[in-house]
């Protein structure tokens, strides 16, 4: 399969790997965080670590969208659909994240109508065919998937579809990679740089981070090779003594982002003062909200909306977690109260959060934990 | 809607509150068709349902699924199917033209298999309540003598045998459900093993320890069982597992792994090292196993856990699915 099997090809696999071996220094420990929760994936589905130095740290960063979401808005979301009778559409990534009041799953089984999409194309296209129901499409992500929600609100007004409107949660990455390096207790030496948030916005906007911060960015592919060699770029920066901005993602991330996107995310956003983090808390400037000019699309100009703020669970270390400052397995709750199947922190939910990622590929490798199978659930 | 998927929560169904309720304390592992024996004569016994969306898709439909998936239940337990029964429950306002169908498609099965459909019942339940039809059936057979399947049975060492390329069909159902606008030259493999099962017991009969058809949840689903089953570790070579570029490509894009697809026409073999390469070769020598091929094998470590190795030396635990597999974001 092209574009998947060059770059998994053993050989090269290898060479990367003695190439990091030979550039990393042996007295030193390296701390490089990948921003990317799409990184953090590849990074365990591919046992990546296992062909690692051991002085050659990830550190596992704020990009996965489910995971950043604080649980009020969803249960905010779910109540608006719950009170109006409306269609609550949302991603697969979505639907088992858990709310104070139960995950989009939980409600669908109670009644609520909830639908699985794959693009907010698909959500308005449930509204044309249900033109009686109202559908509220349930946006997350970060750059990588706001142009597609602008795409689909422009398209909304020009057909003049008015049972359609979405609840905004996107947020935007430059300011939670600030907010992790403001942290007092994070010492990084690089980042790898997002791969798919970069195909929108491009490299640019990471330069502050080599130029204020002196740490090095390599804005990466999502494959093992393209992972490697990202270390192996970063590995030479450090080695030489630079900070600067790289892009081994050239395949697919324009350096100067993707301008058809960012201007239809002109059109219909505008950045919101400030938006609470899971984990990260309240940063301003940090998300995205719809424009009056769409504000008839907008889920929560259109609906009351209660404005929940739910408190993490106590004993759940998810800020931490997200942070990078504790492993996924140094969190109290992980794999016995907190996993994949019953997941109490949003880090467990997703594929792409970095405890489940470790729950499912890496975790039993050396623990031999069998789930209890003893009662139903 | 987890604890019909087939993974974990199905699992915990079953052994939390079915099995000990229903099943007193039998410690029989749960297979797919059960042994019983009248008076002295061994037989299989096993029931399924069939809910499928849509009714029907490329390379089948749910009457041929009833029937394969059935024999396939006892195949796999080492039974030959004798005969089975049917009962339908159909949706209020079905055309009868899609129910003769999938009846027609039933018969051909059937006749395929060599088994006997002996009796049925049907019900109709009111429209919008069972999305056109369901299929229930229970079928039996003679166990095969030249084979004995039991998880226990399984040693380190032992040779891990996959009959061919694996998530044709659940990737041909997504596809066929239109909700994705993804195109594939693809179909579900849906079939009878029974002759495959029946060439590897006379050609390596004594060698052979266990057998799954991976459906819903996938190879990893049943290997992990499997894993819990016997206390070892299923140790798989990810390059060697047959994975056909469609399915590859369908679940790179939708973020999912090709070990939690469900299948319809293969099966899983647990073979004792000295038996491997007969095995192998009386299936590539058997019309539908010329992709068969050994994927792996069991070590001790990872005890109950399946691990998936890579060329260049990483690798993976790959779990149980934990509900519907659930396309990512990005």
């Amino acid at each position: 399969m092209r574009y998947v099997d060059e770059f998994r090809d053993p050989e090269l696999i290898t060479k990367a790997a003695e190439e990091i071996r030979r550039l990393a220094e042996p007295e030193r420990h390296y701390r490089i965080m990948e921003v990317c929760g799409g990184h953090t994936h590849a990074i365990y589905r591919f046992g990546l670590k296992d062909i690692l130095p051991d002085n050659i740290e990830l550190i596992h960063g704020p990009g996965c969208p489910v995971c950043v979401l604080p649980m009020g808005r969803i249960d905010d979301g779910l109540d608006i659909a719950r009170k109006n009778d409306v269609i609550f559409a949302a991603f697969g990534d979505m639907m088992r994240v858990p709310g104070a009041h139960g995950s989009p799953f939980e409600h669908k089984a109670r009644g609520t109508d909830v639908r699985i999409v794959y693009s907010p194309a698909d959500a308005l296209q449930i509204a044309r065919r249900n033109p009686d129901r109202h559908v509220i499409f349930f946006a997350i992500g970060f750059e990588t998937t706001a142009p597609s929600t602008a795409l689909t609100l422009m398209r909304a007004k020009r057909e003049d579809i008015h049972n359609f409107s979405v609840f905004c949660n996107h947020v935007t990455i430059v300011p939670a990679i600030r907010a992790i390096l403001d942290s007092p207790d994070m010492r990084l030496d690089g980042f790898i740089g997002p791969g798919h948030v970069s195909t929108v916005i491009g490299c640019r906007p990471y330069e502050w981070i080599a130029r204020a911060e002196g740490k090095p960015v390599v804005t990466s592919g999502f494959e093992p090779l393209d992972l490697l060699q990202s270390i192996v770029m970063l590995l030479r920066q450090l080695r030489a003594g630079e900070a600067k901005v790289e892009n081994q993602y050239k395949r697919v991330v324009p350096w100067e982002g993707n301008r058809a996107a960012l201007k239809a995310m002109a059109e219909v956003f505008e950045l919101r003062p400030h938006f609470e983090w899971r984990g990260l808390g309240f940063i301003s400037q940090s998300a995205l909200r719809i424009r009056k000019e769409y504000a008839e699309w907008d889920s929560e100009q259109r609906f009351d909306v209660l404005e929940t703020r739910v408190a993490d669970p106590k004993a759940a270390q998810c800020g931490e977690v997200l942070k990078g400052v504790l492993k996924p397995a140094q969190c109290k709750l992980f794999g016995k109260e907190c996993t994949p199947e019953h997941p109490i922190g949003a880090l467990m939910v997703s594929s792409e959060g970095s405890c489940a990622a470790y729950y499912n590929y890496e975790y039993r490798k050396t623990a031999s934990l069998v789930t209890e199978i003893s009662s139903v659930a | 809607m987890a604890h019909g998927a087939g993974g974990k929560a199905s699992r915990r169904l079953v052994e939390g509150l079915f099995a000990p309720l229903l099943c007193g304390n039998s410690r029989e592992p749960l297979g797919d068709a059960a042994r019983v024996e009248i008076d002295g004569i061994p037989m299989a016994m096993t029931a399924d349902s069939f809910v499928v969306k849509p009714l029907r898709f490329p390379g089948g439909s749910i009457g041929e699924l009833a029937v394969n998936g059935t024999m396939n239940d006892l195949a796999v337990a080492g039974a030959r199917g004798h005969s089975m029964v049917v009962t339908f429950v159909l949706e209020e306002g079905l055309p009868s033209s899609v129910l003769e169908a999938e009846v027609r498609a039933m018969s051909s099965a059937l006749r395929r298999s060599g088994v006997a459909m002996v009796g049925g019942d049907t019900k109709v339940v009111e429209r919008g309540k069972a999305d056109g039809m369901y299929i229930t059936t229970a079928g039996i057979g003679r166990p095969l003598p030249y084979l004995r399947v039991d998880a226990r049975s399984v040693r380190p060492g032992d040779k891990v045998l996959l009959s061919g390329p694996i998530g044709d069909h659940g990737i041909t159902i997504l596809l066929a459900r239109g909700d994705l606008d993804l195109e594939a030259d693809l179909r579900s493999d849906t079939r009878c093993v029974l002759p495959l099962v029946e060439a590897l017991g006379q050609e390596a009969g004594p060698g052979v320890r266990w057998m799954r058809d991976p459906t819903r949840g996938g190879v990893a689903t049943s290997l992990n069982e499997l894993a819990r089953d016997c206390g070892l570790g299923i140790c798989l070579l990810e390059e060697e597992i047959p994975i056909r570029d469609a399915v590859r490509g369908a679940c790179e894009l939708l973020g999912l792994d090709p070990l939690h697809i469900a299948n319809e026409g293969q099966f899983l073999a647990v073979i004792a090292p000295e038996y491997a390469d007969i095995a192998l070769n009386a299936l590539n020598n058997t019309p539908g196993g010329e992709a068969a091929c050994i994927i792996g094998e069991v070590r001790k470590e990872p005890a109950n856990a399946v691990l998936v190795s890579t060329q260049y030396g990483g690798s993976r635990i790959v779990d149980m699915l934990a509900g519907d597999p659930l396309p990512r974001i990005c």
